[in-house]
C-alpha cells in the first residue's frame, strides 16, 4: 500500500508540477524514480518532522501541493502542532502520508504504533483522514486525494496486505462505500479492517446471519447521511477499527446514531484497542489477535447483538 | 559584540521611532493589553524592514514578487500592525480594534485576516521553517524575491528553530534571513538566567549561516546590515540584533513585568504617555 501511494505520488508529480514530495531520513531509495526525475521537487530531509511540517506549509502557501511522509506516529504526535497550526489553520494543500498506522509497527513498540492517530487528526479543524483497505483502494484514491482542498492525514497500512476491494465500487471521497448489504446487521470497517469485516461476514453467512458492510475509506469528511442511510435497514451495527475507541470510526458511528432519530433504537457495539499502550511486540496480526480484531470476534459480536436485539 | 554593550550606545530615538511607539500606545489606549515590551524592542527593526528593505505592494499584498515577511515572535505583532497600517495594508483605525471582537488584529498575527501577513504566528519556533518553505520555492521558482524571518530570543529556546536552522544551512538558502531580536529578557526574566543562547552568533553560524551583528536601536546601523544582506551567496544570513527589551520609555525598559499586560490601568497609561514624552528625541536619521 505504501508503494501503491508513492508511485501515484510520483505519478501525480509527473502530471502535475505543483507537486513537492518531503521525506524525513526515508528508506535508502525511496522515490528514487521521482528523485531523478524532479531532483529539485524532491527534498529529503533529516529526522525533524516539526520543521518538516513547517517547510511544507511555506511550500504550500506557494502554491505548491505537498506531499510529506514518514511514520504516523511522528506526523501525528511529533509534529501535532505544526499539522494544526502551520498547515490545518491555513487550510493547506499538504498532504501527510504515514507509514505503520494502527499495530503495523507491533515488534518496534508502543513509540512506534500509531494507535490514536486518527483521533488526533480527527479533532483538527480543515484536516481530511484517509485510510484505505489495500493498494488497489489506495492507488484509486490517490487522484481524489490530490484534487482535495485542504490538508489530508494518508494512513497506510503494512504493504502487502491482501486486496480485498474491487474496481468496480463506486469510491468518492467521504462517503462510505456500501460493499456488501445483510437485513441482520451492518459492519463498518475502516482501513484494513474490511478484510476482517469481510472474512467475518462470511462467517456469518455460514451461521444463516446476514451482515452488510459499509466501508470508510474516508473518516473525515464522512457523509453521515449515507453513514445513517446504510445503518436505517438493519438493527444493529458493530464498527471495528485498528485504533483506541475513542476518536476513531467507532466514536464516529456513535455520534452517527445517537444524533439520527430512529423508529427503532439500533443496538450497537465498538470494537478497537483498549485504551491503553501496547504492551507486547510480536507482528500485527499477533497484536490484532490479542486484541481481539479477528472475523471471528467480530463474528461473534454481531450474533450477540443480533441474539439480544429483540430484548432491547 | 556582546550582552548589551551595543544598546547602551545606541543614539537616541528620532522623532520616527518616538511617533511608532506613541502609536502603540494608542493601540493599547484601546484594548488595555499587549505584549509591550516584545514590540518596543522591535520598532526599529521593523522600521528599517518597511522603510528600506521588504518589497511589497500595499494594495497588493499577495504580489507574487513581494519579499516575504514572518513575525515569528508573533507576540511583537503590536510594532507590526502599527507599521503595517502606516504602510496603507489597513486603515489606521482597525488599530482600535485590536483584540476586540469585530477586529481583525488579534494578540498574534492571524494570515487569514491580516492583509500582508503571510503566516500566523503566535506559538513560537514555527516561522523559521514557513520561511524556509518559501525560500526553497523561490529557489525552485527562479524567483529573486527574498524571505526575511524575525524571531524572538526566549523563541530560540524551541528546538523546532534548530531543526529549521540546520535545514537552511543544508539547503544553503541565502534568500533567506533570519533576524534575531536579542533583547535579553524573556518572560520570566534574562534570557541568561532562564536559558543561556550564549555563545549565540556562534551557534547560528555552526548551522551553516553567515552571520552579522548589529545594535537593534541603530536605524542608520540596521539599514547598513540588512542592506548587506546576504552576507553570502551560498549560505543563508543571519542578523543578530541587539536591543533592549521595551525600549523608549524608562519604566519598561528591561521591565520583564512589561512583557505582557493586560488590564493596563488609567495611571499605568499616563505613565506610559509621560514616559515616551520624557525620552530624548532626535531628527529622523
Amino acid at each position: 500500500m505504501r508503494q501503491a501511494c508513492l508511485n501515484a505520488v510520483y505519478e501525480l508529480a509527473r502530471a502535475d508540477d505543483r507537486v513537492v514530495f518531503i521525506g524525513s531520513d526515508l528508506g535508502v531509495g525511496t522515490l528514487a524514480a521521482f528523485r531523478k526525475e524532479f531532483p529539485e521537487r524532491f527534498v529529503m530531509e533529516g529526522v525533524s518532522e516539526a520543521n518538516v511540517l513547517g517547510m511544507a506549509a511555506g511550500l504550500a502557501m506557494e502554491g505548491h501541493i505537498v506531499y510529506v511522509n514518514t511514520l504516523a506516529v511522528f506526523l501525528t504526535r511529533r509534529a501535532f502542532e505544526q499539522a494544526a497550526i502551520d498547515i490545518a489553520l491555513h487550510n493547506l494543500n499538504v498532504r501527510l502520508i504515514g507509514n505503520g498506522g494502527g499495530l503495523v509497527y507491533a515488534p518496534l513498540g508502543p513509540t512506534h504504533m500509531a494507535i490514536e492517530d486518527v483521533a488526533l487528526m480527527r479533532a483538527v479543524p480543515n484536516m481530511a483522514i484517509v485510510a484505505p483497505a489495500d493498494a488497489r483502494e489506495m492507488q484509486r484514491i490517490m487522484p481524489l486525494v490530490h484534487a482535495q482542498e485542504g490538508p489530508v492525514y494518508i494512513r497506510l497500512a503494512k504493504g502487502n496486505d491482501p486486496i480485498v476491494t474491487s474496481e468496480d465500487e463506486p469510491l468518492a471521497f467521504g462517503r462510505p462505500v456500501c460493499c456488501r448489504s445483510g437485513a441482520d446487521a451492518l459492519i463498518l470497517s475502516t482501513g484494513i479492517t474490511l478484510r476482517i469485516a469481510l472474512e467475518a461476514a462470511e462467517l456469518l453467512a455460514r451461521e444463516g446471519a446476514e451482515a452488510g458492510i459499509a466501508h470508510c475509506p474516508t473518516l473525515k469528511p464522512l457523509d453521515r447521511d449515507a453513514l445513517a442511510h446504510a445503518m436505517q435497514p438493519v438493527p444493529a451495527v458493530v464498527s471495528i477499527e485498528e485504533h483506541v475507541l475513542s476518536g476513531g470510526l467507532g466514536s464516529i458511528a456513535a455520534e452517527v446514531i445517537a444524533e439520527t432519530p430512529w423508529r427503532r433504537p439500533k443496538r450497537f457495539k465498538r470494537l478497537g484497542l483498549p485504551d491503553a499502550y501496547p504492551s507486547r511486540y510480536g507482528s500485527q496480526a499477533d497484536l490484532l489477535k490479542f486484541y481481539g480484531l479477528t472475523p471471528e470476534h467480530l463474528a461473534e459480536a454481531v450474533l450477540s447483538l443480533r441474539d439480544n436485539t429483540g430484548s432491547g | 559584540m556582546a550582552g548589551n554593550e551595543c544598546a547602551e550606545q545606541t543614539p537616541p530615538l528620532d522623532s520616527r521611532s518616538i511617533l511608532l511607539r506613541k502609536e502603540i500606545l494608542r493601540v493599547l489606549e484601546h484594548s488595555r493589553r499587549g505584549h509591550l515590551g516584545a514590540a518596543f524592542s522591535l520598532v526599529e527593526i521593523l522600521r528599517v524592514l518597511y522603510d528600506d528593505i521588504l518589497h511589497f505592494k500595499s494594495t497588493a499584498p499577495d504580489w507574487p514578487a513581494r519579499d516575504r515577511f514572518i513575525l515569528s515572535k508573533g507576540h511583537g505583532c503590536l510594532a507590526l500592525y502599527v507599521l503595517l497600517a502606516e504602510k496603507g495594508f489597513f486603515p489606521r483605525e482597525e488599530l482600535e480594534r485590536f483584540c476586540k471582537p469585530e477586529g481583525i488584529l488579534g494578540g498574534h498575527p492571524d494570515a487569514r485576516k491580516i492583509p500582508g501577513v503571510e503566516t500566523s504566528t503566535g506559538s513560537l519556533g514555527h516561522g523559521l521553517s514557513a520561511g524556509l518553505g518559501m525560500a526553497l520555492h523561490a529557489r525552485m521558482a527562479n524567483a529573486p524575491h527574498r524571505v526575511f524571518v524575525v524571531l524572538g530570543d526566549g523563541e530560540c529556546n524551541e528546538g523546532s528553530v534548530w531543526e529549521a536552522a540546520m535545514s537552511a544551512g543544508k539547503h544553503r538558502l541565502s534568500n533567506l534571513t533570519a533576524i534575531v531580536d536579542y533583547n535579553k529578557m524573556q518572560s520570566y526574566g534574562s534570557t541568561a538566567e532562564v536559558q543561556n543562547l550564549e555563545p549565540f552568533a556562534d551557534k547560528w553560524r555552526s548551522f551553516g549561516f553567515a552571520v552579522r551583528e548589529v545594535d537593534g536601536h541603530d536605524i542608520a546601523a540596521l539599514r547598513e546590515v540588512l542592506r548587506a544582506a546576504p552576507f553570502d551567496r551560498d549560505r543563508p544570513s543571519a542578523v543578530i540584533c541587539h536591543t533592549l527589551k521595551g525600549k523608549g520609555i524608562a519604566l519598561t525598559e528591561g521591565n520583564p513585568a512589561w512583557h505582557h499586560k493586560s488590564r493596563i490601568s488609567d495611571d499605568e497609561l499616563r505613565s506610559l504617555y509621560d514616559g515616551i514624552e520624557d525620552t530624548p528625541c532626535v531628527k529622523p536619521v
